[in-house]
């Protein structure tokens, strides 16, 4: 069977501090002060499980030699189309290229596992890559809103240069409703959390454990990583011991740092795994969710000089604090905010423009002018340099991985903007293109002339009238 | 050879509206009463004009397209009207049409109006509007002052200006508008404001403070043009001529290649450089005794002196802190309070400028009248610092 050859995270940036959480919500549920230690991430305005999904796979193939890929599949649970395929748009993005096989799996909180397990199983030649990202919305004052975190992860299967082989894989498939979301409906529906535990976890997982050991030919006691995504605190220490795997082997699952990312969950704690793994070792990866996926693997002698750009420390070092509670209700369209007449403004995407410009509006192609050299965004049909302007002369250029620097700037406050003010400038990439962009992630008084700054893709608008959100590039000032 | 526009064309007459918060006034209103001072001061009637050019900037908030607004409006006699938007620069060209007409020969009399009703948005500052289809897909959301706060940035980092100092200059230019805006019975801020006032105001966008905003009004302002032998069969005398009408359009240089810095506007260094050929300027800071510009935000009238040479290169604080463009300094500067007090309804706004030079010219422009007015340089500036339109007329005594 295939393994793992390279993997990358991604969590948004901002993190909510739980203590807050707890203030502004114990004077309606007063259980909630147990759970207002650390902090959650949370999505930016402009971040979802799309924008997250790209980055987490380019820092995936950050750590791949060969960056061609024969397929990518994107997990999720909160994809934002529902018939539009979000893994097309993710590759796009990532400028894959079109003959790539796609496919979004969703509906399970183990979507993720199943499409690994489909991977790892699939007899198509080169390297797949799985996404798993999610952005789930949890109602005001819930438990799932303390405990639950955004995030993203993605893996690459091949049979070359495997940094983790896979041993074997089983699955319980039950439809065990400890929680749902129906049609229609913004927000899960559970049941009660020591039910799940007792009738869920602790009858469910055992046997999808014991029959990928027995597949293996190897014992409980043997695992060194043992992934167990939930966001019971206690769970996967409790199904550890009755298994017979070692204490130690237990993967934490990051509740304190960044919360649980729902079907992102088993990527993410696959990377951490790996992250920390030594060769040799064994690592089982567990999906829970109308029942049970169970994934062995073993790392190889690979396994310490696969380095993302970014990984799962890298991911959780990139990091800020964020205490209103407020603003987080606003990211996530929980409370109705009044943005003002300039909201209001009408905003359509025309499709066939966009579709005309999606090299530049997804994968961030501009130009370069064969005639004198000069690089340029957006391509346009005569070459900007105006000691040239050569006509059609331009090949495609990505500057989706150009470093720049900001040239002008400012913070807005006259026009809307979901987190104001609106920082924008003219960045002047090292490339020698220039383009006037919005700054996302900007912490007052770090932004200025002469200011490193990375691009990222992220949501440009909404159009909540019509069901449609719009993404672009934005520059992100590098700390 | 073309030989350029000067002395070809003289003003026969103007008109311009109260400029202001015009809750009560349509912008049919607006015209009616810039075109009946217009009519009034030319002394003609409106069966002698021949054509007209019409500038309205933004039609979802004014009076929608096509030029029959006008024509309605002014029950005009069926004469061809014309239609002009090219932003803020829209006032002046639609001048520039009418001018242009006369010059040819085509006809003798010729009509240009401008008029923008600004204030039926429901909010402050100008109405958020579409950049187009594909624009409105990439670019930031910027506002007016989200443009123009940029060239404050770009002008700091090259001429190494301390945050500070850049500032003070900015309130400079402000608080002079409003000391000459105070004295002027059209305006519509006509209030003296203090540079404390106007440093601590709060940001729009930074460093773009509250009274580093020109106002939002609505208004409007006309001119008929005709050539300097009508005027005078007319009986007219202290003819105010055109000496220069140019235009410098963006091409995609400032914006997408490395050769502009953000830090000035190289529309206006082209357009006035221009104009100072096509009127026979040598010497802009002595020659041009008096300047209407294109202050939408005051960082962009700093800028902007030194664009038109009448500021060296990064010495346009000092020459502004020095006050070279206040009422008594050696170039004044928004003699009638600029956009700053007037605000700038779009289409208007080139004719409204052009107005008060007409008036100082002819020595009828009151408390405001300055001692020697020779040359009057009017300046407007469309768009963002980095894609927009520049006009520049200059206009002096005939002859």
């Amino acid at each position: 069977m295939k393994g793992i050859t390279a993997y990358g995270v991604y969590f948004p940036r901002l993190r909510l501090n739980r203590q807050a959480m707890v203030e502004a919500n114990a004077w309606f549920d007063s259980s909630l002060k147990g759970l207002g230690k650390g902090e959650r991430s949370i999505c930016n305005w402009d971040e979802d499980t799309i924008t997250m999904a790209v980055e987490a796979g380019i820092d995936c193939l950050s750590a791949l030699q060969d960056k061609s890929l024969s397929g990518l599949n994107l997990a999720s649970t909160t994809a934002p189309f529902v018939d539009r395929q979000n893994s097309v748009l993710v590759a796009e993005a990532m400028n894959l290229n079109s003959q790539i096989r796609t496919m979004d799996i969703g509906s399970s909180q183990r979507a993720a596992t199943s499409a690994l397990i489909a991977g790892l199983e699939s007899a198509r030649l080169g390297n797949d890559m799985m996404i798993a990202a999610e952005h789930r919305r949890t109602k005001a004052g819930s438990r799932a809103e303390m405990l639950w975190g955004d995030g993203a992860a993605a893996l690459t299967v091949g049979d070359d240069e495997v940094i983790a082989q896979c041993l074997a894989v089983a699955t319980n498939a039950v439809d065990f409703v400890d929680h749902y979301r129906g049609e229609g409906s913004d927000f899960d529906y559970d049941w009660e959390e020591r039910w799940i535990r007792d009738e869920g976890f602790m009858k469910i997982v055992p046997e999808a454990v014991s029959a990928v050991l027995e597949s293996a030919g190897r014992v409980a006691a043997e695992i060194d990583h043992f992934i167990l995504p939930t966001d019971q605190a206690r769970t996967p220490a409790a199904l550890a011991k009755q298994l017979g795997i070692s204490p130690d082997a237990v993967v934490d699952n990051q509740i304190a740092s960044v919360g649980v990312a729902g079907a992102a969950q088993p990527l993410i704690l696959l990377a951490k795994a790996l992250e920390s793994a030594l060769p040799g070792q064994l690592i089982l990866l567990l999906g829970f969710g109308q029942g049970c996926d169970a994934i062995l693997f073993q790392t190889t002698d690979r396994i310490e000089r696969c380095r993302p750009d970014r990984g799962l420390s890298g991911a959780l070092k990139n990091r800020r604090e964020e205490t209103n509670y407020h603003k987080f209700l606003s990211f996530n369209n929980l409370v109705e905010r009044d943005i003002g007449k300039r909201g209001e403004v009408d905003k359509q995407t025309f499709l066939s423009g966009f579709n005309r410009r999606k090299d530049l509006l997804t994968g961030f192609i501009g130009g370069k002018c064969r005639a004198c050299g000069t690089v340029q965004i957006p391509r346009e049909k005569y070459c900007v340099n105006p000691e040239c302007q050569a006509l059609d002369s331009q090949d495609n250029f990505s500057f989706a991985n150009q470093p720049g620097t900001v040239l002008t700037w400012t913070a807005d406050r006259l026009t809307f903007d979901w987190s104001p003010p609106a920082y924008f400038g003219m960045v002047q990439f090292e490339c020698g293109g220039k383009l006037m962009m919005d700054f996302t992630e900007v912490e007052e008084g770090t932004i200025d002339s002469g200011s490193r700054v990375s691009v990222h893709f992220r949501i440009r608008q909404f159009d909540a009238q019509r069901g449609f959100r719009k993404y672009f590039w934005k520059a992100v000032v590098e700390s | 050879m073309a030989s350029g526009i000067k002395d070809k064309v003289v003003i026969l007459g103007m008109g311009c509206s109260k400029f202001g918060e015009r809750w009560e006034s349509s912008p049919a209103d607006l015209m009616v009463e810039a075109f009946e001072e217009c009519l009034n001061d030319a002394g003609i009637e409106r069966n002698q004009i021949e054509a007209a050019w019409f500038g309205a900037g933004i039609d979802a908030f004014n009076v929608g397209s096509s030029a029959m607004p006008m024509s309605i409006a002014l029950k005009l006699n069926y004469i061809p009207v014309t239609k002009v938007e090219n932003m803020c620069a829209t006032g002046t060209e639609a001048f520039r049409g009418a001018v242009y007409a006369v010059a040819s020969g085509a006809c003798d009399i010729a009509l240009a109006l401008g008029v923008e009703k600004l204030k039926d948005t429901g909010y402050g500052g100008l109405p958020q509007r579409t950049r187009g289809v594909e624009n409105d897909m990439y670019w930031p959301n910027l506002s007016a002052p989200g443009a123009f706060a940029q060239l404050a940035s770009g002008y700091r980092a090259k001429h190494k200006v301390n945050s500070d100092d850049l500032k003070r200059a900015m309130a400079h230019v402000s608080v002079k508008s409003h000391a000459n805006g105070a004295k002027n019975p059209k305006a519509h801020l006509q209030r003296e404001i203090t540079e404390e006032q106007a440093i601590n105001a709060p940001y729009i966008a930074e460093p773009i403070g509250l009274f580093d905003c020109c106002g939002v009004s609505d208004g409007s302002a006309c001119a008929i043009v005709t050539t300097p032998e009508i005027a005078k069969s007319l009986g007219k005398e202290n003819l105010v001529a055109v000496k220069a009408l140019q235009l410098a359009v963006s091409n995609g240089t400032e914006s997408g290649h490395a050769s502009w810095d953000g830090s000035y506007l190289k529309t206006t260094r082209i357009a006035s450089q221009r104009a100072y050929d096509e009127a026979g300027i040598r010497r802009p800071k002595e020659e041009v005794t008096m300047t209407e510009v294109h202050d939408c935000f005051s960082i962009t009238e700093l800028v902007t002196m030194e664009d038109l040479q009448l500021a060296d290169e990064g010495k346009g604080v000092k020459d502004v802190l020095d006050g070279a463009f206040d009422a008594e300094g050696s170039n004044p500067c928004q003699i009638d309070g600029g956009l700053k007090c007037f605000g700038h309804p779009i289409g208007a706004s080139g004719l409204r400028m052009l107005y008060e030079n007409y008036l100082q010219l002819q020595g009828r422009a009151g408390a405001r009248q300055l001692s020697d007015p020779r040359l009057g340089l009017n300046h407007n500036l469309g768009g963002f610092p980095h894609q927009n339109i520049c006009s520049i007329s200059i206009v002096g005594p005939y002859g």
